[in-house]
């Protein structure tokens, strides 16, 4: 059974932030609430490699929101950005032309639309290089700065700008959610994690245990979208809570492949957590979508299948 | 000094070992590939204190050149053509952050038809991208340009990244006589690279390629890459003189030949103009007062001396080895422009394409070009743009065209 071992009180986790506020995201933004936490652990001795997408704009001229550096690279190349980074860092202290004590931590910022598509290849690279990185993923599961077009990483049934509902298509999205764990898996890298901003206690304590680890330290960070998806700013706490709650949204880590997952919902419906939510109405008004209702049920239940009985 | 045979490929590697740089980051592309392949070995037997990285792309390629400069490192990379192309946007980047490090691009047409042989297309589609470029005739030009590059670019008035240009195949794998400099005195022209405002560290953090809202904040940025780059006029006279003093050899923004008394002039750039200048003695052989402009320094554009070369001539010939389709010659619009306001400006500006995807241009060809260029001198009427294509490449793209199946 997983434990945390630094994070066991919310107490616990550090009142300092490093994440200033007064940033021009949206009111609600269930990403920026997992990069706040994330920044409790990771600190201000950072730079920031970002990737084109909503985080963009909390570097703008001439504000930034962190005590750390940042530096925007393309919507397709931010860990190649990294490398660049770490490379010159390993490369200046070695030659001596900087002390170790000026060291930083070299952080990939990207969203969903950067992570599943245009930087998969750089992505792939950086793992493959085993590049000493972090790489957090702000999934909010659509192009959203550009106003919420379908992305890889859209679940089924969500409707978006590019994938609205239809009589041909009354589910909307007809694509599943392509899995960025597992092809991030396969590349073997020493971490990778998922978390939620609702369970902040699981979430900085796996940026506690992936610090221990040389090489690519990879994030999937849920997050919840209310201009997105469609719901009040106000309920991002709930909605981050029941994607965990109905099992769409597992919380597990992976240590050089290895799987384990860190808690254990007790399953909700799925209706629960997609009622809440506007890019899901259609599947609930006018009349109530059945099969694809049941389709996302069963999804959920046969990802869970092997993983309950394996603790059991 | 000793010289040594090698390939252009092989005297922009030894620019970059004798530029003692810190980091390279690598895609393999025909036919550049020679180059990261010698600085690979180089850095793996210590010759060259630098970290190679293999790269998933030349866009990946490209965007860890400019954070490593950023980061504070003397950074070199090469490309090719699409590779060129496919971290165009990356380009721009690399100039918006004022990182000044050093791209040889061997030039190699582009797509389609897919070919492996040169045209400047490639290199001078990145002519607006921020990036100063300097374009090299010979293998040993390739060489001293690299450490000029290095020089201008890190100049605290320029802060602008270089690309310096050879041609594939003609340069790229041809072998020539090359000076090495001796690794003292190239110290002496190029102090190491000690930013006082790059890096991101523990102490003093940075926020660098922001987002900016509105126009007035972006045009200001956008200005300053063009204000520096025209310092690079300046700091580039001041390289040169300081590289001919030390090393002997002499590189100006653009290169005369024969044009002292010169009625006519052909203006060409990289190696092409080799030929170029065999065409001029031929022609003056013959009793034909010709001569030859050679543009070594394409951003920024050396207009003030272009002007001097030119003012008062009869007729000018610009030879591009590109095209821009339903315009013409890109080199040719551009000394179109500077030569408005002047007013010995020549009688005649004439334009001709050729040379394109490693095409040959014949000397009777050339003697075409210096013919018609004469008479249109003459007649006070510019030409072109001329495509370049001789009855016996008609007859040779005939029969290939026989033997694909097409009615010819």
């Amino acid at each position: 059974m997983w434990q945390r071992e630094t994070f066991k009180k919310i107490k616990q986790i550090p009142r300092e932030e490093h994440v200033l506020p007064g940033t021009a995201l949206c009111a609600g933004c269930g990403g920026l609430e997992a990069l706040r936490l994330a920044a409790k652990v990771l600190g201000d001795h950072v730079v920031y490699v970002n990737a084109a997408g909503c985080f963009t704009m909390l570097a703008a001229y001439p504000y930034t929101s962190f005590k750390g550096s940042w530096l925007y690279t393309t919507m397709g190349s931010a860990p190649a950005g990294a490398q660049g980074v770490r490379d010159a860092l390993d490369v200046l202290i070695a030659k001596g032309r900087l002390p170790k004590s000026e060291d930083v931590k070299v952080v990939v910022l990207g969203g969903d639309g950067s992570t599943y598509d245009m930087a998969l290849s750089s992505t792939s690279g950086a793992l493959h290089r085993k590049l000493d990185f972090y790489y957090i993923c702000y999934d909010n599961e659509a192009y959203g700065n550009t106003g919420m077009q379908l992305s890889p990483a859209t679940p089924y049934a969500a409707r978006t700008a590019t994938s609205p509902c239809s009589v041909q298509h009354p589910a909307a999205t007809t694509q599943e959610k392509k899995d960025i764990f597992e092809i991030w898996r396969a590349h073997r890298p020493p971490y990778i994690a998922t978390v939620a901003p609702r369970y902040p206690l699981d979430l900085e304590e796996k940026f506690v245990r992936a610090a221990a680890f040389t090489g690519p330290k990879m994030f999937l960070a849920l997050s919840a979208c209310p201009t997105g998806w469609v719901y009040d700013p106000g309920e991002t706490p709930e909605v981050a809570k029941l994607a965990v709650e109905t099992g769409l949204w597992p919380l597990k880590e992976a240590i050089n492949g290895v799987v384990t997952h860190t808690y254990i919902p007790k399953r909700k419906p799925v209706e629960a957590y997609l009622k809440l939510q506007g890019r899901f109405r259609h599947l609930f008004e006018p009349t109530v979508q059945t099969d694809a209702i049941r389709h996302i049920q069963e999804r959920v239940d046969a990802y869970w299948q092997p993983v309950t009985k394996e603790q059991a | 000094m000793d010289s040594q045979m090698m390939t252009g490929n092989l005297a922009a590697a030894w620019g970059a070992r004798l530029a003692d740089v810190d980091y390279i980051p690598a895609f393999p592309i025909t036919p550049q590939t020679e180059i990261v392949e010698a600085l690979a070995k180089w850095c793996e037997r210590g010759d060259l204190a630098a970290r190679f990285v293999s790269m998933d792309s030349e866009h990946s390629m490209m965007t860890a050149a400019g954070a490593a400069e950023v980061a504070g490192a003397r950074v070199f990379t090469a490309t090719s053509s699409q590779g060129l192309l496919h971290a165009f946007e990356v380009l721009y980047s690399i100039s918006g952050w004022r990182a000044p490090l050093v791209l040889v691009n061997v030039s190699r047409a582009l797509a389609a038809p897919i070919t492996l042989e040169s045209d400047h297309n490639d290199v001078l589609a990145a002519r607006d991208a921020g990036f100063l470029q300097i374009h090299a005739e010979t293998c040993q030009e390739v060489l001293d340009s690299i450490l000029m590059a290095y020089r201008i670019a890190e100049d605290e008035r320029v802060m602008l990244p270089v690309i310096v240009n050879l041609d594939g195949f003609t340069l790229s794998f041809t072998r020539e006589p090359v000076s090495l400099p001796d690794p003292d005195m190239v110290r002496r022209f190029l102090p190491p690279f000690r930013p006082s405002h790059l890096g991101f560290t523990a102490s003093s953090p940075q926020a660098l390629g922001v987002a900016v809202i509105g126009g007035t904040s972006y045009a200001y940025f956008r200005h300053q890459v063009h204000l520096a780059a025209r310092n690079a006029l300046e700091v580039h006279r001041e390289a040169a003189e300081s590289f001919h003093a030390l090393f002997g050899r002499r590189y100006d923004l653009v290169e005369g030949y024969r044009l002292e008394d010169a009625d006519d002039v052909l203006v060409m750039t990289n190696a092409g103009a080799s030929k170029g200048k065999a065409a001029v003695d031929a022609a003056r052989a013959q009793g034909q007062r010709v001569g030859l402009l050679r543009l070594r320094v394409v951003r920024p554009w050396p207009a003030e001396a272009i002007r001097q070369a030119l003012r008062g001539r009869r007729g000018v010939a610009v030879l591009d080895q590109n095209l821009a389709p339903g315009q013409g010659g890109i080199l040719y619009q551009e000394v179109a422009a500077c030569l408005y306001h002047e007013v010995l400006r020549p009688q005649a500006l004439c334009s001709f394409i050729g040379g394109l995807g490693g095409q040959n241009i014949s000397a009777g060809e050339f003697q075409a070009i210096f013919e018609q260029t004469a008479e249109a001198g003459v007649a006070g009427t510019g030409l072109g743009p001329v495509l370049l294509y001789s009855a016996e490449e008609h007859r040779e793209m005939t029969q290939l065209q026989m033997l694909a199946g097409g009615n010819a």
